[in-house]
């Protein structure tokens, strides 16, 4: 059980290695883990989930708009019921809103009775259309003008920082060793193993598995591949404070029709108000920076679809890349001759079926001559509760009866205790950074974004770090 | 959820200028158990990370924390009980105010509220500046907090955008800590006035368009003067100077917003649209100087008073608006009949420069008055109305439409 940032790999030969520790990464390594095989979960970056699984849209899709058929329908119906099971259990902030699609024009409108049908075909049968008084009744703060909508029940949004923390958290428990600021350059087969070279020096591993996301082309190739070619699609977003969350119930997508593909609003389980996102074929896969032209965008769409969140302060503005390919569906394949397999082309649905594709991958690669032996039921985590419908440590007066640092409140915005910052700084995987802090306890993410407690944030990070837990903690942290 | 329940008479939140000077008023006027909460570790609020003399009577300025202890002695001496630590984190009802603090939760009770929660600076992300997200961008009020309380480092190239006190602030922390200040980027069309010992190179009419750097800061693009587009080297952004009223606590109680200034709508008195809760200092407007902010607080607590002694609501409320390029007005209510507004004057902001500036006012198309200020109108820089000028208004009528012009006349007597 290690998480390391420096120094040489372990010299063991691993059952597997997997590269890339996002959503998909860790959700493999995780299930792999269930199956008593020494695992490495490698990433380029000093956490996990630090590429598309940070900044997306945060929501658990249930895959009624999947084309039927493909192999993404199906897991991310399967992962949607697997990650909806898996919050409950880990303490994941879920939250089941429900969606609507809003249709403003007669095409839109129109297009409507198609999804349903498209959606039943493909085993969704809980759409349904409703009119424009009940579309009021459940949105009253739409703008005027919205026709109807097709509601989706199910359709979640849950926060996608926790989801992959609980994924790594419990993998590394299993034994996994998860080794960040590690490059992956090379791989060279030799005969029985691989040997990956990285910035860190070499792993050895019988069993490679791709999950590099927008890089997993670029590996693909040092596999002899070329497979699919990674297209980053930029996704501008912006956060709107919580005094934007009454405004809304439900996450309002937009209805797909041939001109535009239109923006969404969501709810974020943080009890914030997401815009977007944008969609922009980029070629850097590094451009993560957001424009003018993309929030003006952004803002002008927002005003159309529900006017009062334009007279609210924006606490963030972020921009993630999908790693979308040329391929319209997932594209995973297992190479069995050279014990290796490339999870490509997850786009944007990779947080909904990661589960699923988990343990698509460890099948094909038992398939593929691993030998996966038994399963077994890991042990349970509980992730420290950083969402708005469940009572957070601020709230809990048991909790500060025991531990006054669960009282101390260094960031008021977002209602962090001393406690929660400890606690991740003691965790199974410790953050590096403050923005790593942020993805753990929502520290600095408020609207002041560290006007009035940064700097005791900060120094709260500084003092914890590198110590340890004392006797009798982690009661309230993870468990 | 085990809350422990507790009364008291007068409760204000915000342990800054404008709540220590209402605590130090209720518990003098006789309010009874007057309570202070804050979230902050001591009492004092903005003031004591603006080491500068710049607060206290001009021919002995004083230091703002040096300004604010006397505000402090005389709030405990009066009897009032100050809370550091202790957040409000909502208001189930009017005069109802939960808190999270390191003994526990409590649900306090109070008779009246004051609300003097103050403001914040607008961040990168609410000012919508495009870009990367790296370290290094941050607000004057984190970087004072940072430099004088924690000690710690700025960088070593700053670049400071945004106008007022809070650039200036922003300056002098930057060099206390061994920041070389690249430049100071201004949208006005003017440079500040800097003291000979905080002149750095300024940028004026321009704006920080981007922001670039991976992890850490590696510049900004700035736009203007025209179309002048240039790139600054630097590892810290420094944002100051628009300022935000921090009024969670009045949303979550239900209060009435100014659609101007965004913070609590309040009448002369100072009262909110909720009964017993008064709001004071800079959560009205989103700043403004820590004397006014106080003497905000004791006119809050002077109104607190009275409605503990019984005294009833006005029978109505005139609306003020402000007419562009007026942004704001505030107090924005008249209460009917009139009562003097704090220090007896209106404060008002504009958002673009008015020379030989005149200050009109009309209900339903009828004049109600007329008053020339004494200097050119700046925005950042607030504008006075002193006095009851508003008397002349129907009590039954529309709103007070006030707006700003310009005169060819010399200015009158000094009013502004």
């Amino acid at each position: 059980m290690s998480v390391t940032r420096t120094g040489a790999l372990p010299g063991t030969l691993h059952d597997v290695a997997v590269v890339g520790a996002g959503v998909v990464g860790t959700a493999i390594a995780r299930e792999l883990a269930r199956h008593r095989l020494t695992v490495a979960l490698l990433d380029a970056a000093d956490d996990v989930g630090t590429g598309t699984s940070k900044a997306n849209t945060a929501i658990l899709h249930t895959g009624f708009d999947a084309t039927p058929g493909t192999l993404e329908a199906r897991l991310v119906r399967e992962g949607h019921r697997r990650l909806s099971a898996y919050a409950a259990e880990c303490g994941i902030p879920l939250e089941g809103v429900g969606a609507l699609l809003v249709a403003w024009d007669e095409e839109q409108r129109a297009a409507l009775p198609r999804l349903a049908a498209k959606a039943a075909a493909g085993g969704h049968r809980e759409p349904r259309l409703i009119g424009p008084e009940a579309l009021r009744r459940a949105e009253p703060h739409l703008a005027p003008g919205a026709l109807a909508a097709l509601e989706v029940p199910g359709e979640s949004v849950i926060c996608p920082w926790t989801t992959t923390l609980a994924y790594a958290t419990q993998a590394v428990r299993a034994g996994t060793g998860l080794h960040l600021r590690c490059l992956v350059t090379g791989v060279t087969d030799r005969g029985d193993h691989h040997e990956l070279a990285t910035g860190r020096g070499p792993l050895r591993a019988r069993y490679l598995v791709n999950a590099a996301g927008l890089h997993a082309d670029t590996l693909d190739a040092l596999l002899g591949h070329r497979d699919f070619t990674v297209a980053p699609r930029r996704g501008q977003l912006l956060v709107h404070d919580g005094a934007a969350r009454p405004l809304v119930r439900h996450i309002l997508l937009p209805v797909p029709t041939a001109r535009s593909k239109g923006v969404l609003i969501a709810p974020t389980v943080h009890g914030k108000v997401l815009l977007g996102p944008t969609a922009e074929d980029v070629d850097d896969r590094r451009a993560t920076g957001s424009t003018a032209e993309g929030i003006e965008a952004l803002r002008a769409a927002g005003r159309r679809i529900l006017p009062a969140l334009g007279e609210e302060e924006v606490t963030a503005v972020y921009a993630g890349l999908r790693a979308a390919t040329e391929h319209p569906d997932y594209r995973i394949r297992c190479h069995r001759d050279q014990r290796y397999a490339a999870v490509g082309s997850i786009r944007s649905t990779g947080l909904s079926a990661s589960l699923a594709i988990a343990a698509y991958v460890a099948e094909a690669l038992g398939d593929a001559g691993l030998d996966l032996g038994p399963a077994r039921d890991l042990p349970p985590v509980v992730m420290p509760n950083i969402g708005e419908a469940a009572p957070r440590p601020y709230q809990r007066g048991d909790l500060i009866a025991a531990d006054p640092a669960y009282g101390t409140v260094l960031c008021a915005c977002e209602r962090v205790t001393e406690g929660e910052i400890r606690d991740a700084l003691h965790s199974t995987v410790p953050p590096a950074t403050l923005a790593g802090l942020r993805r753990r306890t929502r520290a600095r993410a408020g609207r002041c974004q560290g006007f009035s407690c940064g700097p005791a944030v900060r120094a709260a990070f500084d003092a914890y770090r590198g110590t340890r837990p004392g006797p009798g903690a982690a009661e309230a942290g993870e468990r | 959820m085990s809350r422990r329940e507790r009364a008291v008479d007068a409760l204000v939140v915000g342990a800054g200028p404008a709540g220590l000077a209402a605590a130090a008023e209720l518990a003098a006027g006789g309010a009874g158990e007057v309570e202070v909460l804050d979230h902050a570790p001591g009492p004092g609020g903005l003031p004591l990370h603006l080491t500068h003399r710049g607060f206290g009577p001009r021919r002995s300025p004083l230091g703002g924390p040096a300004y604010v202890r006397p505000l402090v002695r005389a709030a405990l001496e009066a009897g009032a009980a100050l809370r550091p630590r202790v957040l409000a984190t909502g208001s189930p009802a009017p005069g109802t105010v939960d808190v999270t603090h390191p003994g526990g939760l409590e649900r306090i009770t109070a008779r009246a509220v004051v609300l003097a929660t103050g403001a914040r600076e607008r961040p990168r992300g609410a000012r919508l500046i495009p870009g990367t997200r790296p370290e290094g961008v941050l607000t004057a009020g984190e970087l004072l907090r940072s430099v004088r309380l924690h000690h710690r480092p700025a960088g070593r190239r700053a670049v400071v955008a945004g106008t007022g006190p809070g650039a200036l602030a922003a300056v002098r922390a930057l060099r206390e800590a061994g920041a070389d200040v690249v430049a100071l980027v201004t949208g006005h069309p003017e440079a500040p006035l800097l003291p000979p010992r905080l002149r750095v190179p300024v940028l004026t009419s321009a704006a920080v368009a981007e922001v670039t750097g991976a992890d850490g800061l590696s510049g900004v693009l700035v736009t203007g003067p025209g179309a002048a587009v240039r790139r600054l080297d630097c590892d810290t952004l420094v944002l100051t100077g628009e300022g935000v009223p921090e009024c969670e606590l009045a949303r979550l109680a239900g209060a009435a917003l100014d659609p101007a200034t965004r913070g609590p709508a309040v009448d002369t008195a100072l009262r909110t649209s909720l009964a017993g809760v008064f709001a004071a200092g800079d959560v009205l407007r989103g700043g403004g100087d820590a004397p006014g902010a106080a003497a905000e607080g004791r006119h809050a607590a002077r109104s607190a008073l009275r409605h503990l002694a019984g005294g009833g609501r006005p029978a109505g409320l005139l609306r003020l608006d402000a007419v562009a390029p007026l942004e704001w007005i505030t107090p924005g209510l008249l209460p009917v009949p009139g009562e003097p507004p704090p220090r007896g004057r209106f404060t008002l902001s504009v958002s673009r420069r008015v020379d030989g500036p005149v200050l009109l006012a009309e209900q339903d198309g009828r004049p109600l008055g007329r008053w020339p200020l004494p200097h050119t109108a700046l925005p950042g820089r607030p504008l006075h109305l002193y006095g009851m000028p508003f008397a002349a208004a129907d009590p039954l009528g529309g709103p007070v439409r006030v707006r700003i012009g310009r005169t060819s006349f010399p200015a009158g007597p000094s009013r502004g």
